[in-house]
């Protein structure tokens, strides 16, 4: 007499894709005997070692648990039907938290050259899983710092970023490949840094770190890695660090030379005890304009991921009090010694600042966009082109350094800025000039010092060689 | 590989966050060809989200589905003419990865989605399946589909 067997879906394969077996059996247990007989590979997921069933397997005839019946003695009658029933079941690692797990056989592996060196071993590669680090900015800087945590095994990892990846990044932010271009940063750096180490959880802000939201979001980490490029961010950091108690591991770079410190320790001073207040706007240029040498970032990124560790290890001497100066042309570092100022708004003995601020005033970014954008007229490249195209008389005043001219150029007569003082008889008044750069930033500072001049109909064009590239010629290369 | 509909996915987050402190679960329904193995690509198509059958002191680190519980999925899954393809549950306060504990009660072929939840936020969520000799899980990659129309 031929009894079926339900198989679950799992064990399908096992038994040739099918969904029933039938046997010759007078009871179950013999069944089940023809049935491991007949199809070894289903033994071990069925039996423990000890020859029993597991204990998550349950045998049913009809809608009764054999266990409630005569179990493995349990006659069948035709007709009946034996089902296979899994219980699932599963659970967390440990009762307790994360920093005091000890290490799977995989990382010890993983580890094993942290493991072996006094400095680390067991204790110090704990204390790494159980940290928190935030991340802010994946690019130059958080590429190379991303990277190293990672792979360095800390716990948890928060990135902040919410940028797009694009062509111009490559040259730098190694974590990107080229296939990369276009999606979100985040998600590409999930992508790579998950694949470098599966152990690490990465918390994922997709956002701009703002006033409203930094003290939430810094709160959840042990320490933060600042990898951004601008004044605000650096300010707006530096005080949610400090009103914390987090450190904060600052890097910036420009051109050949990059700077690096550990602000807001303990006892160490901050941002603003070194930087009382913020350089004008358009004074210090950033890389986007000034350019920067692709290796650095990740020289200087390095160093940060280092510090970062050294922090969580409690190793070596920390890089505070220390601004760590890096030129790459000279190949040199130099260090300058940082005291806490007393008088320090944030830090010092008499604290003016206790909550965030708006840092776009403070840094007086806005002012410097209706400087720019709105008191020198502007044309739109639009216009230009048709001016151009009816074949009237403008000139173009190209105000780019040459170098950039040889990248593209709309055949613009070249004058840098810089030399526009000395040059500036070269131009005609009664003419109609039209100046640009690469997004119109230096060409308004241009058209301001044309227009003290004496120069009445000049314009700022909007955008500069960029807008040209998006609106005009797209074969024009963007930089 | 799962393939399966972000709808679904944040389905799982949402059950995942609606249980913190305790470990939620539920199976995975869908299509898998003749019979799901660890080289199928899984069409992950309904969840079936399940009351977890620990007490409450056990629940914010084990779950449980019920031999019960899974006749009645397995009863839904033949209504829809679906299989069952494997489960997902939550780790409180802990990675996604699979446990011991895991291991030790999983079959082969099935998914096991874990996604993790700390302090209430549900964060990485991961797949696994068994291997064969009942020694290790290998990680499964996860890829988003469209919508979770048939």
């Amino acid at each position: 007499m031929a009894t079926q067997i339900m198989i679950p879906s799992a064990l399908r394969r096992f038994v040739g894709a099918r969904d029933s077996v039938h046997v010759e059996a007078a009871t179950v247990g013999e069944a089940l005997s023809r049935l491991v007989a007949e199809h070894h590979d289903l033994h071990k997921h069925l039996y423990d070692e000890s020859g029993r069933l597991r204990s998550f397997v349950n045998v049913y005839v009809n809608d009764e648990d054999v266990r409630y019946l005569q179990r493995d003695d349990t006659q069948l009658k035709p007709g009946d039907v034996v089902s296979i029933v899994p219980s699932i079941a599963g659970g967390s690692p440990k009762p307790n938290v994360y920093a005091v797990e000890g290490l799977s056989p995989e990382e010890v592996k993983r580890y094993s050259r942290h493991l072996i060196m006094p400095e680390v071993a067991v204790d110090g590669q704990l204390k790494l899983k159980g940290a928190k680090v935030l991340l802010i900015g994946t690019g130059g800087l958080g590429a190379p710092a991303g990277l190293y945590l990672t792979a360095a095994g800390v716990g948890r990892i928060g990135l902040v970023d919410f940028d797009v990846v694009d062509y111009t990044n490559l040259q730098r932010q190694v974590t990107f490949g080229t296939k990369d271009v276009g999606r979100a940063k985040l998600a590409a750096a999930r992508e790579r840094l998950g694949d470098l180490n599966p152990e690490v959880e990465f918390v994922l802000h997709e956002t701009r770190l703002t006033s409203d939201n930094a003290l939430d979001i810094i709160r959840d980490y042990d320490i933060v890695v600042d990898g951004t490029d601008n004044f605000p961010t650096r300010y707006l950091v530096n005080d949610a660090c400090v009103l914390l108690g987090r450190p904060y591991v600052y890097g910036s770079i420009f051109r050949f030379e990059g700077q690096i410190t550990v602000f807001a320790t303990e006892d160490g001073p901050c941002y603003r005890c070194l930087y009382p207040s913020p350089p004008p706007p358009g004074l210090v240029p950033s890389c986007a304009e000034g350019g920067v040498l692709g290796v650095l970032p990740g020289i200087v990124g390095a160093i940060q991921a280092n510090e970062a560790i050294k922090w969580i290890l409690q190793a070596g001497d920390l890089l505070s009090g220390r601004l760590l100066l890096f030129d790459a042309l000279k190949m040199t570092f130099r260090e300058l010694k940082l005291r806490k100022n007393p008088e320090c708004p944030v830090c010092g003995e008499h604290r003016t600042l206790t909550s965030l601020i708006d840092y776009e005033e403070f840094c007086g970014i806005r002012g410097e966009e209706v400087q720019s954008d709105v008191s020198v007229p502007t044309m739109s490249v639009k216009d230009l082109k048709q001016r151009l195209d009816k074949g009237e008389d403008v000139v173009v005043l190209d105000v780019r350094e040459p170098h950039e001219y040889k990248i593209c150029n709309i055949g613009g007569l070249l004058i840098p800025l810089g030399e526009l003082a000395a040059r500036v008889h070269e131009l005609d008044s009664a003419r109609d000039i039209v100046v640009h750069c690469r997004t119109g930033v230096r060409s308004a500072q241009a058209v301001e010092f044309l227009q003290d001049a004496g120069f009445e109909r000049v314009w700022n064009l909007k955008g500069g060689i960029h807008a040209w590239s998006d609106e005009i010629d797209s074969t024009l290369p963007k930089y | 590989m799962i393939r399966i509909a972000p709808e679904l996915i944040a389905a799982i987050r949402a059950h995942a966050q609606r249980d913190y402190p305790s470990e939620c679960c539920g199976a995975l329904l869908g299509r898998a060809g003749s019979a799901p193995s660890p080289a199928s690509t899984k069409w992950v198509l309904v969840l079936e989200p399940v009351e977890n059958r620990r007490e409450a002191e056990d629940a914010s680190r084990r779950f449980l589905i019920s031999a019960d519980d899974y006749r009645a999925i397995e009863r839904s899954a033949r209504e829809k003419s679906l299989d069952v393809l494997g489960f997902y549950h939550s780790h409180p306060d802990q990675p996604a990865r699979p446990s011991d504990y895991d291991r030790e009660h999983a079959l082969p072929s099935y998914s096991y989605v874990i996604v993790s939840v700390r302090e209430g936020r549900a964060g990485e969520l991961t797949s696994w399946t068994l291997d064969d000799d009942r020694e290790a899980f290998t990680p499964e990659n996860i890829a988003e589909i469209a919508s979770a129309s048939r």
